[in-house]
């Protein structure tokens, strides 16, 4: 396989990136996920540069860089040096000096790494960069949506919830709009400013009305802290508007129910819909790793080419 | 979510006859007679024709000659005062008073103790409406919990749940972001949101209007700049977030040409005045007459003037009482110390009609659309504001010329009327409520 149609050190983001680069991380990620692949990244070392907490996303691209045979240091560069004050480049650089081919980054403001990946050779891998992209996680609900629906254009996709903060459904816009799928965004105003459908998405205030036809409903995770700001009333004033409950479900007979995780149970998602048989949940966690190791191996084609250790 | 008072108890057939129908909203102004079967209206007849259809003769007839039959009257500003003012006014009483004054349905304001603030209480008052109240009884619900200008009420659910619009009335939401926000979510759930506007610390140690009368008595003012300053920053907001905006009670002049620059510019926003805003002015206020005390206060003879102009051209858009009863105790406290408000639902279309309708400052077209047919429009009430067959037999029968002086006793619970003596032409006769008399002189 000749992956030679991807032609970039980092993964920054979706916007930007073509429909066929789309489709040749989540074909590799495919061919992976039926068979175990070579220990590509031998010898290759990774690091973490993480500012913001994270569970699921760390473990998976761990998980996928050790599948590899990548070799995975052990510190976390938020805790050490950005706390210390030194910037973002310079930490980036140390670990270059290091020997770190692979730099994972998430970090709390928005555009951060697309300052310092020009000015490295390592690789950089963006895991969330404040509201801005988290380009994995919406290729892994691409690739799970695709492999439920055995298609992406012309789906429709349904993301509920508070997009204004969210990386994800930022990258989930340009992801789904790049293959060719409808995304309407719905909720509150506050949450989901008109100004979404300059950016492609349509908007919907009634998720009642949202939910008809939809072939997949992405629920945001809330983030309870946005209550202080009144962006919205109480939780319960919010489920009754946006949650996805068992009767709501039931108006999307084919959707696919996604999440990004962590749950807020019984606010954006009920019990019902997050573990019943349209939920997608707990597949788009196993399918993470395998978008990530597509993502390390044609980054690593790349390096090979561009003869970077 | 509609709700509406059941006529469901009146099924009998019932004649208006011989009044000169007045119904902006069928472009109507002419003699008929109104045939009311079920609870709705089922046809207007020329005079003295028989009613089709009806296999027998109507089982009563009310007498309307020499009267206008006008769709109820719709008030989308009173203090219901229940719970916790109960001593001033309840749910029962103020729709009493409303029916004496031809309302049929009116607004009630959540300035309650506690506020309406969460749909348990809502749904608790109007369960107590529905079973006490004589006309229909909506409700505004606060935009912010407790009315404190902290957090925001639970508007989704509060929508749901039955509530016409959404309001801290009594105050402005002082911080625009969260007048930002409650705006947002109550264009999100349809609902209108009113605003009172007052800055409170322009209006902070007085609450005559900064003029002249107030100047000469030595009171603590307020000038029309604390209106008119969140009025503009509203409809900033208006505009920004897609809302609809109703402004409460304006009272100054300047606050008028904000509105007209605001619908100049095509956005949702529209205003109601008060009768007394219409009908006084500062030069009135006999000395430290607390019955007289308002918020907004009464204002100059110009904004007077330019309020009675602005509602004739269509720039304010309703009457409304802005109804708030206070025990004679508590207003008999002094200028400074008595609360502010003023009964109005019985003597507001009187006082409309002698003050500027028989001064021929406005159209009986106006008069009906500004008291029906526009709060009907705005809070969405499908069935009312007009007399088409299939609506809501809400109706109000005036007679246009019969002279009063209003007593110093009233229907509502409280008395502090700055009408009180005052020689008035044309009076309610009839109210009718889904077809049925709750009001008859």
């Amino acid at each position: 396989m000749a992956h030679t149609l991807w032609n970039r050190k980092d993964l920054l983001g979706l916007e930007g990136l073509s429909r066929p680069e789309v489709e040749a991380i989540l074909d590799l990620a495919a061919a992976f996920k039926k068979s175990p692949p070579d220990p590509k990244l031998k010898g290759r070392f990774l690091a973490f540069l993480f500012s913001e907490p994270s569970t699921r996303t760390r473990s998976a691209f761990e998980t996928a860089a050790l599948r590899l045979g990548a070799s995975v240091l052990g510190f976390s560069a938020t805790a050490s040096s950005l706390a210390k004050g030194e910037t973002l480049l310079d930490t980036v650089r140390n670990l270059e000096a290091l020997g770190v081919s692979y730099i994972v980054a998430r970090q709390e403001t928005s555009g951060a790494l697309d300052a310092v990946a020009p000015k490295t050779q390592a690789s950089i891998l963006n895991a969330g960069d404040g509201r801005r992209e988290h380009p994995t996680q919406a290729l892994l609900d691409l690739f799970t949506l695709r492999e439920k629906k055995d298609r992406l254009e012309g789906l429709k996709v349904v993301v509920v919830g508070d997009a204004l903060h969210s990386r994800v459904a930022r990258s989930n816009l340009c992801g789904l709009r790049t293959m060719g799928a409808r995304v309407v965004f719905c909720g509150p105003r506050s949450l989901v400013p008109e100004g979404f459908a300059r950016l492609g998405a349509k908007i919907e205030r009634d998720l009642d009305a949202a939910l008809k036809g939809a072939d997949a409903i992405y629920c945001l995770r809330l983030q309870l802290e946005r209550q202080k700001d009144n962006f919205f009333a109480s939780l319960a004033d919010y489920r009754a508007a946006y949650g996805l409950t068992a009767r709501r479900l039931a108006l999307a007979p084919e959707a696919v129910v996604m999440h990004g995780g962590p749950l807020n149970r019984g606010v954006e998602i009920d019990d019902a819909p997050a573990d019943g048989p349209q939920s997608a949940i707990l597949p788009m966690v196993e399918n993470g790793v395998y978008v990530r190791m597509a993502a390390f191996s044609l980054i690593e084609d790349w390096r090979r080419r561009h003869d970077l250790a | 979510m509609t709700w509406h008072k059941t006529p469901a108890a009146e099924t009998g057939s019932l004649l208006i006859r011989g009044g000169l129908v007045i119904d902006p909203a069928q472009n109507l102004e002419a003699r008929r007679d109104v045939l009311i079967e079920g609870g709705k209206v089922r046809a207007l007849l020329p005079p003295g024709k028989t009613p089709r259809g009806a296999e027998k003769a109507p089982a009563k007839i009310l007498d309307a000659t020499g009267c206008w039959v006008v769709p109820g009257l719709i008030d989308m500003h009173v203090h219901a005062r229940e719970p916790g003012g109960e001593a001033a006014e309840t749910l029962a009483t103020a729709a009493q008073a409303a029916a004496a004054g031809g309302f049929t349905t009116i607004l009630a304001m959540p300035n309650t103790e506690p506020a309406l603030d969460n749909p348990a209480l809502l749904e608790l008052l109007q369960a107590k409406a529905e079973r006490d109240s004589c006309v229909n009884v909506l409700f505004a619900a606060a935009a912010t919990l407790g009315r404190q200008g902290q957090r925001l009420s639970d508007i989704a659910r509060l929508a749901a749940a039955g509530a016409k619009a959404i309001t801290d009335d009594g105050r402005a939401v002082a911080d625009a972001a969260l007048a930002r926000r409650a705006m947002e979510w109550a264009a999100d759930c349809g609902l209108v949101f009113i605003e009172h506007c007052e800055d409170a610390g322009l209006s902070r140690g007085g609450l005559a209007h900064e003029g002249p009368a107030a100047l000469k008595k030595g009171l603590g003012m307020t000038p029309w700049a604390a209106e008119t300053s969140v009025v503009l920053r509203d409809i900033a907001l208006a505009e920004l977030t897609g809302c609809r905006l109703h402004l409460a009670h304006v009272s100054a002049r300047q606050s008028v040409a904000a509105l007209a620059w605001a619908k100049a510019r095509g956005l949702l926003v529209s205003g109601e005045v008060a009768p007394h805003h219409l009908a006084l002015c500062e030069d009135d206020v006999p000395g430290q007459d607390a019955n007289f005390k308002i918020n907004p206060p009464l204002r100059g003879k110009e904004d007077r003037d330019a309020l009675a102009a602005a509602l004739q051209e269509g720039t304010l858009d309703a009457v409304a009482t802005d109804h708030a009863p206070h025990a004679d105790r508590a207003k008999a406290a002094g200028w400074d110390a008595a609360p502010p408000g003023v009964i109005g639902l019985e003597t507001a279309a009187s006082v409309i009609l002698t003050r500027l309708v028989h001064r021929g400052k406005l159209s009986k077209k106006r008069f009906v659309e500004s008291l029906s047919s526009f709060p009907a429009q705005l809070l969405g009430l499908k069935s009312k504001g007009a007399l088409k067959p299939g609506m809501d037999a809400d109706a109000a029968v005036i007679a246009p010329s019969a002279f009063w002086t209003v007593p110093e006793t009233f229907v509502s619970k409280s008395r502090n009327s700055p009408f009180i003596g005052a020689r008035l032409k044309g009076r309610v006769r009839f109210t009718l409520v889904g077809g049925r008399v709750v009001h008859a002189l």
